[in-house]
């Protein structure tokens, strides 16, 4: 398994950590490493798949028990912090992330699931270090007290708006075979999977309503 | 979550094959699944992951009805321009349930499948006929409000939690299924669940290995389809009560009806009594209340959940209401 480029730190670094196993995750999603750990072929034990991730754009190799969430990769294994774990089970949406274009709750999904799929978090949202659009709008509308949710809230919000976009109705459409206007009776429905227990929505409706104007307000 | 074997799934024969092994489960959107796993209420040895399976399309069959995939997303199918414009009542249930971020998971067969949410199958450590066969249930004298009250036995009162299959039961839907011998069957949406009765642990008639491939919707019926759902808050919340309803009327007679229940039973509740009560009969309020009344007439409370019973005749009749433009 060991990568003959490896620095010879880093293999003898490798070799302890891959006893360790979650650790070796979290060294192999290391920027200066991913792909060459991505190129080795891994001498799995049966207990783990190795499977590559592509997040925020950068492919990631990992070896992972099955049982590891798409959540605990980006967090526990690569150290994606900016996604929350919030109840762990679907009801809350604190653990938000867009894969291929559609948000989901990354809790529930199985990471060995999503070989091959982009994955984009909060992180990946920032462009040559500039704030997206929805984040600069959570901030100047004041969309967040705590703050737990908020990479969740965008996440959703961002993904929300492209739904819109496509013509999604939801159960807030009076006529679901039009394609709706985004009033803020369609707004809280559609981001009904987003709890905020800071109750911080008048606000958080205001930043999407401000993106999906197009403008500052 | 205890561990399994992982698998991806090559084609429908392998699956099946794999998924028929003992302790063997089809794992799609796993949404449901993936957290009962955590729970460690489902423990599957084996985990075949069908997810790349072909079974993502929804087309046009040659009845003129339409034949939804078992791995359509329930967010693809109630975004479908057809499902919207010919099938409304299945996009807006579809709608009413869950979260996007779930939908966009959920697919049709797993959304069919989905176990019950009662409370005590959820705590593991009450007794629960449903979760450890013969340990008791401890809904039946404990906090049922959100448990069935038609249909079910003493041994368990646990309710389904799919609006889909709600719309999908008023359609006429049937599964589509492959066995692992390779035969092919079809299942009305209302046959596929079993009644509790005393093996309340056993929830559908499919077998071992048994794979859900598509919904066939036959072409819809006359009249004007309606999907209500009350719950406890406005949005992302369990029906206390669902109906669909699709009437059409005739000089102001009723002509043709389909009915159904969610919340109130193991499986969604088609209402041929309700449906028998209407035709014929002239719109108005108290011929509406006739038809809950004959839906309800065999519901049993058990404390908590007694408010379902006239919950769901005034959902009923308040759909109806809308859907005959009486409301």
């Amino acid at each position: 398994m060991q990568s003959p480029t490896l620095p010879p730190t880093l293999t003898s670094r490798r070799r302890f950590l891959e006893t360790g196993g979650v650790a070796t995750l979290a060294l192999a999603s290391s920027p200066a490493i991913a792909e060459i750990a991505g190129q080795s072929s891994s001498s799995q034990s049966p207990s783990t798949e190795s499977v590559r991730l592509t997040i925020n754009g950068r492919q990631h190799a990992l070896n992972l028990d099955p049982r590891t969430t798409l959540l605990d990769v980006l967090r526990e294994h690569l150290a994606l912090t900016g996604t929350k774990k919030g109840c762990d089970q679907g009801q809350c949406g604190a653990c938000t992330v867009i894969v291929n274009g559609q948000r989901i709750n990354s809790c529930l999904a199985l990471a060995v699931m999503h070989a091959g799929d982009e994955i984009t978090t909060i992180e990946g949202l920032v462009e040559d270090g500039d704030l997206h659009p929805m984040q600069a709008a959570f901030v100047r509308h004041d969309g967040l007290q705590c703050g737990y949710c908020t990479p969740g809230q965008i996440c959703s919000a961002v993904a929300m708006l492209a739904e819109h976009k496509a013509g999604w109705p939801s159960y807030a459409t009076a006529d679901v075979a039009t394609a709706p206007a985004l009033t803020d009776a369609e707004i809280a429905e559609r981001m009904s999977g987003n709890i905020c227990r800071c109750s911080a929505y008048a606000n958080i409706v205001a930043a999407i309503r401000d993106v999906a104007e197009g403008g500052r307000s | 979550m205890k561990p399994f074997r992982y698998e991806r799934a090559s084609g429908v024969a392998a699956a099946c094959a794999s998924a028929a092994r003992p302790a063997a489960k089809f794992v799609a959107g796993g949404t449901n699944l993936v957290d009962l796993m955590k729970l460690q209420i489902e423990t599957p040895a084996h985990l075949v992951d069908i997810s790349a399976l072909p079974l993502s399309d929804i087309e046009e069959t040659a009845e003129g009805g339409l034949r939804i995939g078992a791995l359509v997303t329930n967010s693809a199918a109630a975004a479908d321009a057809t499902v919207r414009s010919r099938y409304p009542l299945l996009s807006q249930a579809i709608l009413a349930g869950a979260s996007t971020q779930l939908r966009n998971k959920a697919t049709t067969g797993g959304n069919l499948l989905q176990r019950t949410r009662c409370p005590y199958f959820y705590d593991t450590t009450k007794p629960c006929n449903k979760r450890v066969p013969g340990s008791g249930c401890a809904a039946l004298g404990g906090i049922n409000r959100m448990n069935a009250v038609l249909g079910v036995s003493d041994d368990c009162i646990a309710a389904h939690g799919s609006d889909m299959a709600v719309a999908m039961a008023a359609l006429d839907a049937r599964v589509e299924t492959v066995l692992p011998d390779g035969a092919t069957r079809t299942i009305p949406v209302d046959a596929l669940y079993r009644p509790p009765g005393n093996t309340p642990h056993i929830e559908t008639v499919l077998a071992p290995g048994e794979l859900i491939l598509s919904v066939l919707l036959p072409p819809p019926p006359p009249g004007r389809q309606v999907y209500r759902k009350v719950r406890d808050r406005a949005s992302y919340a369990f029906a206390l009560v669902s109906a669909a309803v699709i009437v059409a009327s005739d000089n102001g007679l009723v002509s043709a009806a389909r009915v159904a229940f969610g919340g109130i039973s193991y499986k969604p509740w088609r209402s041929v009594e309700a449906e028998a009560a209407l035709i014929g009969v002239t719109a108005t309020r108290e011929s509406f209340d006739a038809a809950g009344v004959a839906a309800l007439r065999d519901a049993r409370g058990y404390g908590y959940n007694d408010f379902k019973i006239p919950l769901a005749r005034r959902t009923l009749r308040a759909t109806l209401a809308v859907a005959a433009g009486i409301a």
